[in-house]
């Protein structure tokens, strides 16, 4: 029984939980989606309909799913917490029998009025299950290593089942996201040294298995490691992207090119442009100006998750918060790093701008959880 | 379980503790993409813009049309054909073989030119343009523009090569082009950037390789934007270049035609020339070939039979090919005997049938004997033993000078391949390129026209033009470049003695008209249009005393190969000299019966503008002459219609 239940009486009902929602959160996700719409309109060649207006309608949606979500109360989530977990693995076993292969990988499921991508989901309900378990978990017991272990396993296995899709950005930032919220639930620092420790071990270990017969990861991952460390050694082939991308970015300057005016988009020099490198056109097109405006709303969306966290009294609920906050800055900052030759090209969507149905419904829906923390949290005791 | 309070308390504070490290941490990593992103943005953006403009922006050189080359009256002897082709991007064609047996059912496509194509897609980039087939008809063109979008990769492009409307007539008048090799690349220093352009046409020989700066024209250029599959967006902008220069020969198209047709299944030369300013008015070489064949790369199969063709139909035998000028050498001779003074064109030489010299005996063509010769009747007859008398009075140096003075021995500049130098001999030549000293028996030999001395029917033809018209003629080939006339210098007048020259043209005259004339049979009748000429035999074996004596083997009794050269050289109209001709028929046997009767009928064709009339030929061969001519199939080239414009 956490804090939460003693206080019910002081948390709005009815139609009063819309005055309590966190509008300015509201107001920035729906502005970010906003230049994803525009900017989905300039990728297509001023075309609207072609990826514009699905992603509008999918934004609608998403906004009515997060208003419904917003407006049950947090304990109830809580309580599906492990529904949600079970079903996500479910679905995530179903891609390996009756998925989609896109790009080389099994990712999604064809439910007919939209492709779900599963792996987008567990980010949630991993999120979801770990704040609830430490929720239930007795505060002092929570660097117990049996008690860390449980977690562990619970990040294990939907990433052992994304990793072989084979997706490893999204497994990656599952580990991560679970990750950061054992980090908040309290797990003593000596775990995370160890695991940081042992991830230095395990990058070894991957570089030195390359090219003997138990390789640890496939060709194209390596490949993409090699470009990565080195863009500039195969500018036409496997550094294409990442060359060109940053060509984008660069040309782009401070001001930018002008909106439809990115040759680099345009002229398709982009890969993925409507996808995982749309952040390329926004920065050719609308420039420095662009590109850091975009970055500071995600900071703010952060601030606003993380200020609306630290009221919250339940660990699920402030867990929960820390967590998709936690999630959703991976998502931006891992696509960021990556267009931007920081980091390796993984298959990572910028959060509300990509085209993409399952990322975009996923993410409302995790604002939902969101709002329904703020909104049903204790108040004036 | 109902918990402490305090201990809730101190939970949540752990949390937002916690929270707050990490929200720091994604702060900081947010601080670094700003940072990158101005890097990327502010300080470094020039470089990228660059990089961008280079992305998206191509040069592509255009190619100039080509100089078009046109006869003297504008009739278009070189022309641009549009070139319909078929281009394939490998990138888009997806399964390239199924592309090719669904292409293959609208078109026929050459196997070995199919296979090329294959291997240069493999050898390219997947978005570079290759040709699959060239030179469609509008037909399978427009099937293959129709069929288009069923046909991924592929596009029906129209280009410019080079196209020989009047085939054979001018392959050795003009040559040809062909596409650029590595030989060619490797000959010309500071190569033009269009030679690099694949295929591009250049001229291998001929007027189109003498004349191939002027005819090529300068590359153009167009920027275009590119997408990243190298596909054209756009052009950016657009040089068109400068077109070649278009050039007119002093050549007339329609005497051309009528020549290559009268030497039709001979081997043979003829040049022809204007008597008043030296235009060259055909230079018929037979036989011929296509030049078209070789504009985009002859098949080795057809090379090869051009090559083993005993007639020899790659080389230019006016201009490159050089014969002993027999009897039409004795001018010469007369001429440097006139001239030093030491012949008195009445004093006679008595001809036995031939000449002794020391214990070497020269015979006359005629075994009799002339008798009594002076210097008309030793040219209207053709004796060679006055010539081996006259001929030891004036000694070899001088005989080469006044060959010289006439055009002979010397090479003539125009602008065409291997233009020959013959060869008019000298005492000091034969030492030094002989080793030996030069005879007294090698002048008897020159004196008629044989032993050392060689000549091409384009000397034969300045030296008889010159002759007849008393000046210093050069020979022109080029009449205006770019519209603009070329003005040679008005020729000088020849320094030989006027009266002497009229003797010879009063010997020609006889020869053609006289009663006795070696080319009597070849004369024309119509008053006005009277040609007078040379004959000469050329032997190019040996005859024997043996054979002599048991009387010399007939020309037709002999393997073609070993029958005497067939010469005539000669002018008309016999009063006032216009046309000047020479013909060489390669193993043709006697001059008079060979050689002369082809160039009565092409002085005869000039004279008249057009076949000529069957009044001009003594009446008994008038039958004979209108069955020539009806067999014969004349194109009758026209200069095109004024006021059509030109692709």
């Amino acid at each position: 029984m956490s804090y939460l239940e003693y206080n019910v009486k002081t948390v709005p009902t009815g139609a009063r939980k819309i005055l309590y929602l966190n509008w300015p959160l509201i107001l920035l996700v729906t502005a970010v989606a906003a230049i994803g719409v525009v900017m989905l309109y300039s990728v297509a060649g001023g075309r609207f309909d072609r990826w514009s207006e699905p992603q509008l309608q999918r934004f609608a949606l998403g906004l009515v799913a997060m208003f419904i979500v917003a407006m049950i109360p947090i304990w109830f989530w809580r309580n599906v917490a492990v529904l949600a977990y079970g079903v996500s693995l479910l679905l995530l076993l179903a891609v390996e029998f009756v998925g989609v292969t896109g790009m080389g990988a099994q990712r999604w499921i064809d439910l007919g009025f939209m492709r779900l991508q599963p792996s987008e989901v567990t980010k949630i309900t991993l999120v979801m299950i770990l704040a609830a378990y430490y929720d239930w978990l007795d505060p002092k017991k929570v660097s117990h290593p049996f008690f860390v272990l449980i977690p562990l396993i619970l990040i294990l296995i939907p990433t052992a089942l994304v990793v072989i899709q084979p997706d490893l950005g999204t497994s990656i930032l599952l580990v991560v996201g679970g990750g950061i919220v054992m980090f908040c639930a309290g797990v003593s620092w000596w775990y995370f040294g160890t695991v940081i420790a042992g991830g230095v071990g395990a990058i070894f270990a991957v570089f030195s298995s390359r090219g003997t017969p138990w390789q640890l990861l496939k060709d194209y991952q390596y490949r993409r490691i090699d470009t990565f460390l080195d863009p500039s050694q195969d500018p036409l082939g496997a550094g294409y992207h990442i060359t060109q991308s940053k060509i984008a970015l660069g040309s782009g300057g401070f001001s930018g090119r002008g909106f439809m005016q990115g040759t680099q988009s345009r002229l398709n020099f982009l890969p993925e442009k409507h996808t995982d490198f749309i952040f390329t056109t926004l920065a050719e097109e609308f420039g420095f100006i662009g590109a850091f405006s975009l970055l500071s709303l995600y900071g703010l969306i952060i601030f606003f998750c993380v200020a609306s966290a630290m009221t919250m009294k339940d660990r699920f609920s402030s867990l929960l918060v820390y967590g998709i906050a936690a999630a959703f800055f991976l998502y931006f900052a891992v696509n960021m790093s990556m267009v931007m030759g920081l980091a390796p090209v993984v298959g990572v969507p910028l959060p509300l701008v990509s085209y993409g149905g399952s990322a975009m419904l996923v993410l409302m829906i995790a604002f939902g959880l969101v709002q329904s923390a703020h909104v049903h949290r204790p108040r004036g005791r | 379980m109902r918990q402490n309070p305090k201990e809730v308390e101190e939970n949540a504070r752990t949390v937002t503790r916690r929270g707050l490290v990490l929200t720091g941490l994604q702060l900081s990593f947010m601080g670094m993409l700003g940072l990158r992103m101005r890097q990327l943005q502010i300080e470094e953006s020039d470089q990228y813009r660059l990089l961008a403009e280079e992305n998206r922006v191509n040069m592509r050189l255009l190619a100039p049309p080509r100089g078009i080359i046109y006869d003297r009256n504008g009739v278009i002897i070189a022309d641009n054909a549009q070139n319909y082709r078929i281009i394939i991007v490998r990138e888009d064609a997806g399964d390239v073989d199924e592309l090719l047996v669904k292409l293959k059912q609208i078109v026929s496509l050459d196997e070995t030119e199919l296979e090329r194509a294959i291997r240069e897609m493999n050898r390219r980039s997947p978005f570079v343009p290759v040709t699959l087939a060239d030179r469609l008809t509008w037909e399978e063109f427009s099937k293959v523009a129709v069929n288009a979008p069923s046909l991924p990769g592929i596009t029906p492009d129209v280009g410019l090569s080079r196209y020989y409307p009047l085939y054979e007539d001018f392959a050795h008048v003009i040559g040809y082009v062909g596409p650029v090799s590595d030989y060619d690349l490797n000959r010309i220093e500071d190569p033009d950037p269009l030679l690099q352009i694949p295929k591009f046409q250049i001229g291998k020989i001929g007027v189109e390789n003498k004349l191939e700066e002027q005819l090529r024209g300068k590359a153009g250029s167009k920027r275009i934007e590119v997408n990243a599959a190298g596909r054209v967006m756009r052009e950016l902008d657009r040089d068109p270049g400068i077109p070649g220069t278009d050039i007119q020969l002093t050549v007339d198209a329609r005497l051309q035609n009528f020549v290559q047709a009268r030497l039709a299944g001979e081997s043979a030369g003829v040049v022809v020339m204007d008597c008043e300013n030296g235009d060259i008015l055909s230079i018929g070489s037979a036989p011929a070939y296509d030049p078209n064949l070789f504009v985009r790369g002859i098949s080795a199969a057809d090379y090869n039979l051009l090559r083993e063709d005993k007639y020899v139909p790659l080389r230019n035998k006016p201009v490159q090919g050089t014969y002993p000028p027999g009897s039409t050498y004795k001018m010469v001779i007369a001429l440097a005997a006139l001239e030093m003074g030491v012949m008195n064109p009445g004093e006679t030489v008595w001809c036995p049938g031939h000449y002794q010299l020391g214990r070497r005996r020269f015979h006359c063509w005629k075994r009799g004997g002339h008798g009594h010769m002076d210097l008309h009747d030793s040219l209207v007859q053709s004796c060679d033993v006055y010539y081996y008398d006259i001929s030891q009075r004036v000694g070899i140096d001088r005989i080469t000078a006044m060959a010289n003075k006439l055009g002979l021995g010397v090479r003539h500049d125009i602008p065409m391949s291997a233009v020959t130098e013959g060869l008019a001999p000298t005492q000091q030549w034969k030492q030094i390129r002989r080793g030996e000293a030069w005879r007294v028996g090698d002048t008897l030999n020159a004196s008629i026209g044989q032993g050392f001395t060689l000549a091409s029917p384009l000397q034969l033809c300045v030296y008889t033009a010159r002759m007849a018209s008393g000046l210093n003629l050069e020979p022109h080939l080029i009449k205006t470049v770019d519209g603009v006339p070329l003005y040679p210098d008005p020729p000088e007048t020849l320094d030989v003695n006027p009266y002497h020259l009229k003797l010879m043209r009063d010997a020609m005259d006889g020869v053609n008209n006289g009663p006795r004339g070696t080319a009597r049979g070849s004369r024309i009748v119509l008053e006005g249009y009277e040609i007078a000429g040379k004959t000469g035999t050329s032997q190019v074996r040996n005859i024997t005393p043996a054979e002599r004596a048991a009387g010399v083997i007939r020309n037709e009794d002999l393997p073609w190969e070993r029958r005497d050269h067939a010469l005539y050289v000669g002018y008309a109209p016999r009063d006032k000299p216009k046309y000047a001709i020479s013909v060489v028929v390669e193993h043709g046997g006697g001059g008079s019966r060979a050689a002369a009767p082809v160039a009565r009928d092409i002085l005869a064709f000039a004279q008249f503008g057009d076949v000529p009339p069957l009044e001009a030929y003594p009446s008994s061969q008038r039958e004979r002459v209108r069955t020539m001519y009806e067999a014969m199939d004349l194109k009758d080239p026209r200069p095109p219609a004024p006021g059509r414009s030109r692709a």
